[in-house]
């Protein structure tokens, strides 16, 4: 699907995070970049603080692991489901998407 | 000799007396010397004894003995045996006249020998062998005359070196000449030491201190797969020069660098934001598949149990709806499944109402994504019909209500479609388009027919206006018209002017025709005056006719066999037909839209997955699964291989046109 490489225009990212904070269920989003540092967060500082930290190290080793078993695979997202929420995070190059939803609302 | 004399006489006079006599004569020589000095008469001294001339006469003996005179005579000792002191019977009469400790050694001894071996090492050893020979010679030749007295080794060898040292000197006479350098040993007797001392430089301590290089920390790991991502930018690289190489002109080269600084710019000034963008379209499909988790396990598993207990029915299970709020009010008035992308599906937005028109909305969804559509098109004339290429399923060619067709590039980020046509003027595609649906206003072309391939407009001369046509899956240049009027024309691409065929379809206006998708023979139409009619294209009267209540605004075949398809009504409506299994009535009739007030403009079937499409006039597509019972295959008898594939269908198809034709020409 996303073959076609339609390339999106920078208002339409926003746009798209504004959606995905404003779905159903979704308690909060976050993007990190490469280091590890959050840059934009619609959650309060020490959670994003902690948030970014942990993913972004599980990320990397994640990644690392499908690397290694095939290099010419990536990861494409993670997904960790817990009791009381769902925490997805879409790697890119250099940057972190980190969504926190409750899928059962 | 004659001045003793005289004293003889006196001492033989005296000897009678005892050893006092002996010694006071061996002292009276010297008086008696003295006494001769002065006369010769003898003097006698006044203590004299007086003898008797036969006591002068009696001779004495005297012994010479060797015996120590001062040895003692009578030496006693204790004997604790018997408690007494004893005389010793025998008393040593040595006599020791003179003793000296000397330092030399006999060559005979081991120390002496030890010393010769070494002088041997130094010289040469034959030459001290014979020495040793001719010295143990000498010294047992010396040794023999020798008086054997107790520990007389010393003595012995006193007189042993005298010869020995003649012995030695001519020895060295003959072993010099031969003798390497012996070595000259230092001693603190024969030792002199010389030294000078040079003039030692002052040492002098030089330093230069730079500034210390900058460092960086680096740390990076070397796994399998960063040295595979090396690899591949490296391969990269090479194909962008050779690239560059290939298309080398000056132009070109200011174009590229012109753009690479655009690019660049842009680059860093735009916000690392955009770079999420990939990561962001992810996690939205990922959010909505958490939110309609269960509506995609439907989608993906359900299949209705209840369809064993039901003879022939089947259902439609409602999966998603799709809407936005920029296309609410507009209607659907196309929709088409990608032919690529089994989850793209694009739907074209305007309006029925010939009176009221507004502007028109491309939107193309994804089933991944329902709440939102993947590319959002905006145009100002409503939109009529689309239609995707097969070739390249990122070319949308879309039909305006005001004429024009536009073909959008979902690959370019442009808004605006690339291509833009009037149909007036009559202007060509591209000729691999299938089926390219334009519906030409109705007022305005009048006299047009529909635009085709080909570099001329084709203009066919039709009574009324088209509203609706269809290319021939297989046949290239046939293709199916149907008109406002609710006649249907059989034309050819290469006759312009003429009508194959002319069919009188409807009643009312043909808003649908379709060709079976397996037998080439079968088409179907459907109108407003609510039927649904299905052709064999050399018979003039349809072979099926199906009333359904209401006006029909869409129908369509089903991929997947050649005797199912659908067909939907303004009363929000959906009817599945299964030819095979019932002629005359629908398997499965369900109102699919919430309100009844919604009329269902379009359905469309997808390619691979078992559901529909159907979109209505409010704006709204919903996406409904067919139950199992819509999708039954033929069962075969028991033994008998399951046959697939278009032949079957044909012939399925062609059993049942057969029955029909059977009975008409009966009647």
């Amino acid at each position: 699907m996303l073959g076609l490489g339609l390339p999106q225009r920078p208002p339409l990212v926003e746009e798209t995070l504004k959606r995905i904070q404003s779905h159903k269920g979704v308690i909060g989003t976050m993007v990190v970049n490469a280091e590890g540092i959050p840059i934009r967060t619609t959650l309060d500082n020490s959670t994003t603080v902690q948030y970014a930290g942990l993913l972004h190290q599980l990320t990397m080793k994640a990644r690392s692991t499908v690397r290694d078993i095939d290099p010419q695979n990536d990861l494409t997202f993670l997904r960790i489901r817990s009791k009381k929420h769902e925490i997805m995070v879409a790697p890119d190059k250099e940057y972190l998407l980190i969504v926190i939803q409750n899928p059962c609302e | 000799m004659p001045q003793r004399q005289p004293p003889r006489r006196q001492s033989i006079s005296v000897g009678r007396g005892a050893r006092k006599r002996d010694e006071d004569s061996g002292t009276d020589v010297g008086e008696g010397a003295d006494e001769w000095a002065q006369s010769k008469a003898t003097v006698r001294p006044p203590d004299q004894l007086e003898l008797t001339d036969a006591e002068l006469k009696e001779e004495f003996t005297r012994i010479l003995t060797a015996n120590n005179p001062h040895a003692p005579q009578n030496i006693v000792r204790y004997s604790f045996k018997e408690g007494t002191y004893k005389l010793i019977g025998v008393v040593n009469q040595l006599a020791v006249h003179f003793s000296q400790v000397g330092n030399l050694i006999p060559k005979d001894s081991d120390e002496g020998r030890r010393q010769h071996y070494r002088d041997e090492l130094a010289a040469g050893s034959q030459e001290s062998a014979k020495v040793v020979i001719s010295e143990t010679e000498i010294l047992e030749e010396e040794e023999e005359p020798k008086e054997t007295e107790a520990e007389t080794e010393l003595g012995s060898q006193t007189d042993v070196p005298a010869a020995e040292a003649a012995a030695k000197a001519t020895e060295e006479e003959l072993m010099t000449p031969k003798q390497p350098k012996e070595r000259k040993l230092t001693n603190q007797f024969n030792f002199s030491e010389r030294a000078s001392q040079t003039l030692n430089n002052p040492l002098r301590d030089r330093e230069c201190q730079m500034e210390p290089p900058p460092r960086t920390n680096f740390s990076a790991t070397a796994n399998q797969w960063e040295i595979y991502d090396a690899y591949v930018e490296e391969l990269k690289k090479q194909e962008k020069t050779k690239e560059k190489e290939k298309a080398k002109t000056p132009v070109a080269k200011k174009m590229g660098k012109m753009t690479m600084r655009k690019m660049t710019s842009m680059e860093s000034q735009s916000d690392d934001i955009t770079k999420v963008t990939q990561a962001a379209k992810i996690v939205e499909r990922m959010v909505n598949q958490n939110t309609y988790d269960d509506v995609a396990q439907d989608f993906k598993y359900y299949e209705d149990a209840a369809d064993e207990y039901r003879d022939v029915e089947g259902t439609l299970l409602p999966l998603w709806k799709f809407q936005n709020d920029k296309a609410k009010r507009l209607a659907v008035t196309a929709l088409c499944w990608n032919p690529k992308y089994n989850d793209l599906f694009a739907v074209g937005h305007g309006s029925y109402d010939f009176m009221k028109q507004s502007r028109g909305m491309l939107l193309l969804y994804s089933l991944k994504n329902p709440s939102f559509p993947e590319y959002i098109f905006s145009s100002e004339s409503g939109i009529m019909c689309l239609d995707m290429h097969v070739d390249h399923p990122y070319l949308v060619v879309v039909g305006h209500y005001d004429g024009n067709v536009a073909i959008y590039n979902l690959k370019k980020p442009q808004s605006q479609p690339s291509f833009r046509s009037s149909a007036k003027s009559g202007k060509h595609t591209d000729p691999v388009w299938q089926s390219e649906l334009v519906h030409t206003d109705v007022i305005k072309l009048k006299a047009e027919g529909n635009t085709t391939d080909g570099l001329n407009g084709l203009q066919l001369h039709t009574v009324g206006c088209g509203t609706a046509f269809d290319f021939h899956k297989e046949i290239d240049y046939m293709f199916l018209v149907g008109t406002e009027e609710g006649k249907i024309y059989k034309c050819s691409k290469s006759y312009s002017s003429k009508f194959l065929d002319t069919y009188d379809a409807h009643n009312m206006a043909v808003d649908a025709v379709s060709w079976n998708p397996y037998h080439a023979k079968v088409f179907m139409s459907c109108s407003s005056d609510w039927t649904v009619k299905i052709w064999d294209h050399t018979i003039k009267t349809p072979m099926f006719i199906y009333d359904l209540n209401s006006a029909v605004g869409d129908v369509a075949w089903a991929p997947y066999s050649s005797t199912v398809f659908a067909a939907v009504t303004t009363d929000g409506k959906t009817h599945v037909f299964d030819l095979s299994i019932n002629k005359y009535e629908a398997i499965c009739s369900q109102p699919v839209v919430a309100k009844k007030k919604n009329k269902i403009t379009h359905v469309q079937f997808n390619p691979i997955h078992p559901i529909i499409i159907v979109g209505d006039d409010r704006g709204h597509v919903i996406c409904l699964k067919l139950s199992p019972n819509l999708r039954k295959m033929p069962k075969e008898k028991k033994g008998q291989e399951v046959q697939k594939g278009p032949a079957v269908e044909i012939a399925k198809l062609d059993k049942l046109l057969n029955l029909v034709r059977e009975v008409k020409t009966k009647t």
